[in-house]
């Protein structure tokens, strides 16, 4: 399934002194959920218009499958995209919306009505004039238009955004059952969680820049445990006789780089009291991902709310 | 297991399909099928207007007078549909759609000149059966004889200046690829244009013989009877580059060019 493969190759992309996207190179891989992952203004959106021929790069290449994008004859048949939920004639109804890019792609009314049911915008919502969707139903009606020419790669740009739990859920399963059908999936998010509850692979930009990449699983393993003892503070001393790093968590608790059991055992060996002790997980890739992209943010880490687990000012 | 995408299952999106989308496009909102319903409905009023005008000061009305009035009311709108035809996917943002589907830029702008000109004709195909019937009506009710003499309005030169009047709307639209802006600069440079031309040929002496070369709207008139001949051609055709083939080609690379966000 390597036809399928979404590559880039050391794509820049400048502003005038401004670069954009830096040298990004990765590849998503058929058969799996690609997240493209990093904050506001990392060059998310940008690499990804790049990849439709949307923005032209000043170096590098972006490749669909071993082509570029524009050399694709009708495209949509191939490559799914959406890059812009809001990016629609307000003016029109859902129905029209698809209409004219069936009519463009050449497949038939059939295949709009099809894609109407799958997204759940039923009878009145198709007949709404785009102007009256919420942010929701404008995803909905965007992964309509990306799934239309029936591709076997999808370029997303924020697909999830504005989306309740229950539209996640159901766009997990959506983009999960064409993975599975041997499909590529791109897909961007400025929000952890969310990328971390429908992606295979992550990839992680900053500031035009990838700073981690790798499987989910590889990136949420964590080395550490999250210890919090009765008295705050109590621990300090007896985890730095163990010879264990560790950090304050803020809560009371500390993050300590080791396992479990160490920890345990140099607690129990000083006879401190403890509340809570436990592999220090699913705060991981948040960590991690505040970590890798705290330097590279619009916004300074201290801004953010505070997080009710996990330590504050990690190290970089 | 090939190390590329199998292209062979799709072909090129045919440029008769992209026409027939953009054609779509044009009346599929309310703004479009409302723009389309006023350029036609407006034509029949005026000629209505015309017709009362001539029957209560009891004056013979030919087809050829009924003619030059739509000249005047489509010219005023036809513009605005070459306009909306391109600034529509930027003011809309649609085009993040469009070239995604058509990645090929200068076949999605011929193709809305393609479409654009096929409802230049369709308008003025409607003009000149409204001018008929009104001619057919004047007649009945007058009680006169029907004239079906032209005058001095000439029917191909009719059908060019809606053409030229629609693609000079989409020239500046290409160039500014702003909905507002495009219309205030088009009607800037039909109306008021030719009255500072006028004005400056009238004061400098030396102006007087340049400009018939640069006066679009000028170098139009003998379209209108179609007594354009010689030199007038030569005319047409050189303010006719400047004034709508210059915005059209810098559009064109503008839009190639730009970048669609």
């Amino acid at each position: 399934m390597m036809s399928r493969v979404i590559t880039l190759e050391n794509v820049t992309r400048r502003y005038g002194g401004f670069t954009a996207v830096d040298r990004v190179s990765f590849t998503a891989q058929p058969g799996r959920v690609t997240g493209f992952l990093g904050p506001n203004g990392a060059g998310k959106s940008t690499s990804m218009r790049i990849m439709v021929g949307l923005t032209s790069a000043d170096e590098g290449r972006a490749l669909i499958g071993g082509h570029r994008f524009a050399d694709i004859p009708n495209p949509s048949r191939h490559v799914g995209v959406l890059l812009d939920a809001s990016a629609q004639h307000a003016g029109r109804t859902g129905r029209e919306v698809l209409r004219i890019s069936a009519d463009t792609m050449g497949v038939g009314r059939q295949r709009v009505e099809e894609m109407l049911t799958l997204v759940g915008l039923n009878g009145d919502e198709a007949k709404r004039r785009v102007r009256n969707y919420s942010l929701g139903m404008r995803q909905r009606l965007g992964i309509a238009n990306a799934l239309l020419g029936d591709p076997s790669v999808l370029i997303l740009d924020e697909p999830v955004n504005g989306l309740d739990p229950a539209g996640i859920h159901w766009m997990r399963g959506l983009l999960r059952s064409f993975a599975q059908g041997g499909g590529t999936v791109l897909l961007s998010s400025h929000l952890l969680h969310e990328v971390e509850m429908i992606a295979d692979d992550m990839i992680l930009i900053g500031r035009g820049r990838i700073v981690a990449q790798g499987t989910k699983a590889e990136l949420l393993q964590t080395q550490g445990t999250y210890v919090k003892p009765f008295e705050t503070g109590a621990l300090d001393q007896p985890l730095a006789a163990a010879g264990i790093t560790f950090l304050p968590s803020g809560d009371g608790g500390v993050r300590a780089e080791a396992d479990p059991v160490d920890v345990g055992r140099a607690a129990a060996g000083a006879g401190v009291v403890l509340v809570e002790l436990r592999p220090a997980e699913g705060a991981g890739l948040e960590e991690m991902f505040l970590q890798l992209t705290a330097g590279d943010a619009r916004e300074p880490v201290t801004n953010q709310p505070p997080r009710p687990v996990g330590p504050q000012g990690a190290p970089r | 297991m090939s190390q590329t995408l199998d292209l062979s299952t799709t072909s090129r999106t045919p440029f008769s399909r992209l026409v027939k989308v953009e054609l779509r496009k044009s009346w599929d909102t309310r703004a479009g099928i409302w723009l389309l319903a006023i350029t036609a409905g407006l034509a029949v009023v005026v000629m209505v207007i015309a017709m009362i005008t001539f029957a209560v000061q009891d004056l013979p009305l030919d087809f050829g007078l009924l003619m030059a009035t739509t000249t005047y009311t489509t010219g005023l709108l036809l513009p605005v549909l070459g306009i909306m035809l391109v600034t529509g996917e930027w003011g809309q943002r649609t085009g993040m759609v469009t070239f995604a589907l058509e990645p090929s830029r200068t076949r999605v702008v011929l193709a809305k000149l393609v479409a654009g000109l096929l409802l230049a004709v369709v308008v003025a195909v409607i003009a000149v059966v409204a001018a008929v019937l009104s001619n057919l009506l004047y007649g009945l009710l007058s009680g006169s004889d029907i004239s079906w003499d032209l005058g001095q309005t000439s029917l191909q030169g009719f059908v060019i200046l809606q053409a030229v009047s629609m693609l000079t709307g989409f020239a500046i639209a290409a160039l500014l690829l702003n909905t507002a802006a495009a219309i205030v600069v088009y009607f800037a440079y039909s109306f008021v244009l030719p009255i500072v031309f006028a004005v400056v040929a009238g004061l400098v002496g030396w102006f007087r013989d340049l400009q018939p070369w640069i006066d679009f709207a000028n170098a139009q008139t003998p379209l209108f009877d179609w007594s354009i001949s010689g030199v007038e051609w030569a005319h047409l055709l050189v303010s006719g580059m400047l004034w709508l083939g210059l915005p059209l080609a810098l559009g064109m690379v503008r839009i190639l060019r730009a970048e669609v966000k």
